[in-house]
């Protein structure tokens, strides 16, 4: 597969603040890639540089193997699809979706028709007389994905498409995005900062933190093998214990910690470093046991309940660990029913070798 | 809506409501009920309102004078709109996208002339246009011209003097316009291969609708009505309907006439808004 974007240490500013630091990056074509970071980490601004918007200090941004630093967003082959969707106020859906054709003669006469279709494509016949005011958010935002794939554009640039609906829309409309993205065959490249849109819909991610690219990979390559503590916090992995590396055999390693008996996890950078390192586990991955720690897990961490919260299908729970560090705990509601636990109970905590993870801090 | 307030704040509806009613009697219905009695009755031998009543005054409308005076009036009023809406938007627009900082300063640039009175500013103007103003001894020291132009008491005088005097009317209502549609559209135009004077023409033209209605009537009204400024600038040459009234008033000291020509004014404004606003020019005002 050839690279249809490509960018190379790419650099941008804004003011004092590097919002975008030395970023390479290649998309492939037909793929759906997400940027996945906190706001601020500048995600926003390379897709903005994509389409013209921003204009990189220095790096070079290509487009099918063309440089387009230079070029102005209206002769790219790129349609962006905004964040809160700016859809022109003052004409129907079918004038917005067809605003683009009509502004290239080249689009040809058949533009009624290509609108049309493209109104079924989002399912929003019926509607194209409506403006967007008196159109739902859902239907908005099938307005603005409309909008900018009737040009069959070669990328199709997402800015948290999904951040403005709510949480059964969302879902319904990640499988909108993920079937429109297969029908289109367009490059697809969204900007998010909610890690399960970018792991469900993404072929690849990249993670930004602060303007720096951490890692890019596949949703399985990034959420089983985080390049750092940094990603791996970002795609859920929230508990963590730092202790020192002390022995390292077939990606396993050793970890030391006062307060604690040994810990084993899964070491998967290869590099052999005796050390420093964070274990992490992910809060749906611990096993609580109440008086005497059960058997069958390699790894016991004795703790206190802290903390307990009710959300519908799980319980979070929050512990306290010897060392004063707070782990959580999710557990399905089906499997809280075995036992209660109190406030200021002590429980142990345990998990096995390969749903931990130790990471070069 | 005005019923399920009503319910909840009683007291502060209806006291803002008779507050408003009785601000309008004592300041707007009560002169021009005066108005409309005198323009009703007959001119003293030396001045003054005799109260016989007649329609006389209003026949006098009919004259074909008048009629000229009228359709001039209306026209300078149109150009001087029109004018200040083309000089006014690129400078509306400036304004509403600079940042925050700068659109302090381009506003108080905008609203420093109303510190100045408008009698003695359009005095300014004719300063700088008469025959040894600074305009023409520019143009005689640079040796462009070797005559000065006669640039004073000409219909340009007083259209200059009108778009001069009445441009921030149309700024201002464009620049809270303009600032309401957010630059995202116009970034999304600009995706969607729209070049810079197709993405004006499409997106920000059509949604600053809304401020070129408010500065058009801002505009037009006035100027329809002025008298300092043709007077002045104009050198009371040709006749305009503020300039006769003004006349009319103070030197034929004939008010009933002056009153009649007053509500010839108001109608000829009233009429003009509805038939313009019947249009689909107008559609999304009402």
């Amino acid at each position: 597969m050839n690279a249809t974007v490509v960018l190379e240490h790419v650099t941008k500013a804004h003011g004092q603040m590097v919002a975008v630091n030395d970023v390479s990056l290649s998309m492939k074509s037909g793929e759906f890639f997400s940027i996945l970071g906190p706001s601020g980490s500048g995600k926003t601004t390379i897709l903005r540089m994509i389409a013209g918007l921003d204009v990189p200090d220095s790096g070079t941004i290509m487009i099918q193997q063309r440089v387009v630093n230079a070029d102005p967003p209206h002769v790219r082959p790129v349609n962006m699809v905004f964040q809160h969707y700016a859809l022109f106020p003052h004409m129907n859906v079918f004038d917005n979706i067809a605003f683009g054709l009509r502004m290239r003669p080249e689009a040809g006469r058949n533009i009624r028709q290509a609108v049309e279709r493209m109104v079924a494509l989002v399912r929003l016949d019926g509607k194209s007389q409506r403006f967007p005011g008196q159109l739902s958010g859902g239907e908005q935002q099938r307005v603005a994905l409309a909008r900018a794939l009737v040009n069959r554009p070669v990328v199709v640039l997402l800015d948290e498409p999904l951040a403005a609906l709510d949480q059964q829309l969302r879902q319904e409309m990640q499988g909108e995005l993920k079937r429109l993205q297969q029908e289109v065959n367009a490059t697809f490249i969204c900007v998010t900062h909610q890690q399960d849109e970018a792991l469900t819909l993404s072929d690849r991610i990249a993670v930004m933190h602060a303007g720096t690219l951490l890692q890019v990979g596949t949703p399985q390559e990034v959420y089983d093998q985080p390049a750092s503590s940094t990603v791996a916090r970002f795609i859920g992995l929230s508990n963590s214990l730092s202790g020192t590396m002390t022995r390292l055999e077939n990606n396993v390693c050793w970890i030391e910690h006062e307060a604690f008996p040994t810990l084993m996890a899964r070491y998967p950078s290869g590099a052999a470093a005796h050390g420093p390192v964070t274990v992490m586990v992910r809060p749906e991955r611990l096993h609580i046991s109440l008086d005497v720690p059960d058997k069958g897990y390699d790894n016991t961490l004795p703790a206190v309940v802290h903390h307990i919260m009710f959300h519908g299908n799980e319980m979070a729970y929050q512990f306290r660990l010897r060392n004063e560090a707070v782990w959580t705990a999710r557990v399905p509601i089906g499997e809280t029913r075995r036992a209660q636990l109190a406030i200021g109970q002590a429980v142990y905590l345990q998990w096995a070798v390969h749903e931990g993870l130790a990471l070069v801090p | 809506m005005r019923h399920y307030s009503s319910h909840v704040f009683p007291l502060p509806v209806s006291f803002s409501f008779w507050a408003a009613g009785l601000f309008l009697c004592l300041f707007f219905l009560l002169p021009l009920g005066v108005v409309l009695g005198v323009s009703l009755a007959s001119r003293g031998l030396y001045g003054g309102v005799q109260w016989i009543g007649t329609f006389e005054n209003y026949r006098r409308l009919a004259d074909p004078m008048i009629g000229v005076i009228f359709v001039r009036s209306i026209l300078f009023a149109s150009l001087t709109t029109l004018v200040c809406a083309v000089v006014g938007f690129p400078l509306a627009y400036m304004v509403a996208r600079a940042s925050q900082r700068w659109q302090l300063v381009w506003l108080t640039l905008v609203m420093i002339p109303f510190w100045t009175n408008f009698l003695v500013r359009t005095y300014a103007w004719v300063l700088i246009l008469r025959a040894d103003g600074l305009v023409n001894s520019l143009l005689l020291q640079l040796g462009i011209e070797s005559e000065p132009l006669p640039l004073l008491f000409t219909d340009l005088a007083v259209g200059v003097g009108l778009v001069y005097g009445y441009l921030p009317f149309m700024v201002l209502p464009l620049i809270v316009a303009i600032e309401r549609i957010p630059p995202q559209l116009e970034e999304a135009a600009y995706d969607l291969y729209a070049s810079v004077g197709a993405m004006f023409r499409h997106v920000v033209l059509p949604l600053s609708k809304p401020g070129f209605w408010a500065g058009g009537v801002l505009v037009f009204i006035p100027s329809l009505g002025a008298f300092i400024t043709p007077y002045l600038l104009g050198g009371g040459q040709k006749m305009m309907i503020g300039t006769l009234i003004q006349q009319e008033f103070l030197v034929s000291r004939d008010w009933p006439f002056g009153s009649a020509l007053s509500f010839g004014l108001m109608g000829t404004a009233l009429v003009l808004w509805f038939v313009v606003s019947r249009t689909s020019l107008g559609k999304d005002v009402q």
